[in-house]
């Protein structure tokens, strides 16, 4: 972690396979004790931009420095990685698997027994210790991968895609212990297609497209970049035949009015007033991260 | 070494070690060695006793007037009837196993006929045996016995190697001393084949289950590389130690046993040292081509197919083996002694048969290490390059661009 409290500091990566640029002219950085969402749709340079954090795949060109540092094998030990392709050897036992795992990561065996039977309890996997992993059901699995990637007590956390065939109770399970690595100063970086996960968990979020960053910041940063063009309404009385309105649906108890791009929201309230509707509930319509998302795909940021 | 490939090494020696096809395939030799030999001694003791064979009876009828003597022969005991009807009704009755009828013509036309109950493919090589020496017998009555012995076994052929100096060589050759290498030429390929195909198994299988990314978010490449050899390597070595013990410790007693007939085994350090000098550098060199087949491989199965070439490569000395034998030193075979692929199993068997020049061993030695050093150099590379691709596997052009560009 270098002195400003950053864990990552990428300064215009790039990396290229054969004629195509995975990832072109980078740059982020992820805080000390933040979930980071790392998003973007499939083939946009997500897995690759991790990999080259994880020193498995080194960028062509610019700065990458990990928890202070630049790149090396005993970076590695300092980072918890849990891939989108999880994996784990099918026939060893599932504390055999913990162990070895994190022994691989500079713990002693003594060490990480112990840890590992913490964790294991933990996720309520105590009763399966002894068994083979291809014992276990998918979720089972899953659980286990990311005990082994918390096992060492990692600086840096980087999740692919963590809640893929989990059932809700694992979920919630899960999301705590990444609440308390954060607590503990963690840093996390979430990379998913849940977008609701994202908005639940994450802090800030970068998203990329191409391989290139198309959106960057806080949540509430990047929401202010896209302001709603709709507007959420409770109210006594009919709305039809407003005008600036493009569309309605039901939103909730109220209904949710699509504005067309020259209306204002005041415009529509000065409307219902002068209709004397009785209003009981006026919002603005702050677009879903999935919404802005899908939005800056097709059309850019 | 460090911390974390000697971590990857032991696993992968702890995991080998344990698997039963490892297990089965170490311990079948040295219970086969043993179980032959003993097996071998054991009919030997029981068929060369002479009290124990029984003796047959066989009739004849002689229409030439020239074999009335020397009837009773090693086993087989001759009984003479006048006429064909007799001998019949002898085998018949059960008198005889069975007859044979030496026509009036014998002498010109070397023909006899044989009569018999059994249905058989041919006469027994006893029968035939006590026939051939009970005509021989009385053809050359009249003669020394030590002149009938003779003529029965003429020649046995004592050859003996001299060396440049025209004494006699210290290594006289022969099957005795071509048996050995040969064996060790088969067990050689056969440790490295096992080896590194655990190496090209385990990388697919952990490339397969995905297994390798976790890995690689904890080791480098090199390190990966480096402890899966010499892990498997070691397990490799020891297969091929509990081999040669093996070898030295039946070598006296199968020496014993076939030396009357074939010679006596030879049994060096020379051979044992060359052997696990041949086994280190083959299994170093196949062990990188295997990572690499490995790390191209989107499947277990298609690493198999794809590592085929090579085993049908190495095992060529086999294919031309009589060739070899016949001609140790001809340039064919001593070019064959420099091929990386097929140097361990020519060496190996050519150290059998002829005296092989030092400078060829050591250049031979020296190409195969070179080559493994080549194929360190790209099997490193298509590992960093292809390791994480799955699904499908690189063509031809991506491996060589990847080899050329890394």
């Amino acid at each position: 972690m270098d002195m400003n409290g950053r864990a990552v500091e990428a300064r215009e990566i790039s990396k290229t396979f054969g004629d195509r640029r995975v990832v072109d002219q980078l740059s982020f950085e992820v805080r000390r004790g933040e979930i980071f969402g790392l998003i973007g749709p499939n083939g946009a340079g997500k897995t690759t931009t991790i990999r080259m954090m994880m020193d498995i795949v080194k960028p062509d060109s610019g700065e990458l420095h990990v928890l202070g540092r630049t790149l090396d094998d005993e970076i590695k030990d300092a980072i918890g990685y849990l891939p989108e392709e999880r994996g784990l050897y099918r026939k060893a036992g599932v504390l055999e698997s913990a162990v070895f795992l994190a022994t691989l990561k500079g713990m002693d065996a003594k060490q990480a027994k112990g840890r590992a039977l913490d964790l294991l309890k933990r996720v309520n996997l105590q009763a399966h210790v002894a068994k083979k992993v291809e014992e276990l059901s998918r979720g089972m699995s899953q659980i286990l991968q990311f005990v082994v990637t918390v096992i060492h007590r990692p600086r840096l956390v980087i999740l692919d895609e963590p809640f893929a065939n989990l059932d809700p109770i694992n979920t919630e399970l899960m999301k705590q212990i990444i609440y308390e690595l954060k607590e503990e100063g963690t840093a996390i970086i979430l990379s998913t297609h849940r977008m609701d996960d994202v908005e639940e968990l994450c802090d800030r979020v970068l998203m990329i497209n191409r391989g290139q960053r198309v959106l960057y910041g806080s949540l509430s940063e990047i929401k202010s970049r896209f302001p709603g063009n709709s507007v959420i309404v409770e109210c006594q009385g009919p709305l039809s035949s407003l005008s600036g309105v493009v569309d309605t649906r039901q939103h909730g108890k109220g209904i949710e009015l699509t504005l067309d791009g020259k209306t204002q929201p005041c415009d529509i309230l000065t409307q219902l007033v002068e209709r004397h509707v009785n209003v009981t509930r006026f919002e603005i319509g702050v677009p879903s991260l999935q919404e802005i998302f899908v939005q800056v795909v097709k059309n850019g940021p | 070494m460090d911390r974390k490939t000697i971590l990857i090494l032991k696993r992968e020696f702890l995991q080998t070690v344990r698997r039963k096809s490892f297990i089965l395939m170490t311990l079948a030799f040295p219970m086969l060695a043993f179980v032959g030999l003993g097996v071998y001694q054991l009919v030997n003791g029981t068929t060369s006793g002479p009290s124990e064979v029984e003796t047959i009876s066989i009739g004849y009828v002689d229409q030439s007037g020239d074999f009335d003597r020397y009837a009773e022969q090693p086993g087989v005991s001759l009984a003479r009837y006048g006429t064909e009807d007799e001998a019949k009704q002898a085998l018949l009755q059960g008198k005889v196993q069975d007859y044979v009828v030496i026509p009036a013509d014998y002498l010109s036309t070397g023909t006899i006929s044989r009569y018999s109950l059994k249905q058989e493919m041919e006469a027994p090589a006893r029968v035939t045996f006590a026939l051939r020496n009970f005509l021989l017998d009385n053809l050359l009555d009249g003669q020394t016995e030590e002149m009938r012995q003779r003529a029965k076994n003429p020649m046995t052929v004592v050859s003996v190697r001299l060396n440049q100096a025209g004494e006699v060589a210290v290594n006289q050759g022969g099957f005795g001393a071509f048996i050995l290498p040969y064996l060790f030429a088969i067990l050689l390929i056969m440790s490295i084949f096992s080896s590194s195909g655990f190496l090209l198994q385990g990388l697919s299988e952990e490339k397969q289950n995905r297994v390798i990314e976790i890995l690689l978010s904890s080791v480098s490449p090199r390190q990966l590389l480096t402890g899966k050899v010499l892990g498997l390597g070691a397990a490799g070595l020891l297969q091929i130690l509990v081999w040669l013990a093996t070898i030295a410790a039946a070598t006296p007693i199968a020496s014993a046993a076939i030396a009357r007939f074939l010679g006596p085994i030879e049994f060096s350090f020379s051979l044992f040292g060359l052997g696990l000098l041949y086994f280190i550098l083959g299994y170093l060199f196949f062990a990188m081509i295997m990572a690499g087949v490995g790390a191209i491989s989107s499947t277990t199965q298609e690493g198999q197919q794809l590592s085929t070439i090579f085993t049908l490569l190495a095992i060529v000395p086999f294919w031309f083996a009589p060739f070899i034998i016949e001609n140790p030193s001809h340039a064919i075979t001593r070019i064959l002694t420099f091929v990386p692929f097929t140097a361990p199993i020519t060496v190996m068997t050519r150290l059998g048969l002829t005296q092989v020049p030092a400078w060829e061993i050591v250049v031979s030695a020296l190409v195969l290490f070179g080559a493994f050093l080549a194929t360190l150099l790209v099997a490193s590379r298509v590992l960093r390059a292809f390791l994480l691709m799955y699904g499908k596997r690189p063509d031809l052009k991506q491996v060589i661009k990847v080899i050329r560009c890394a």
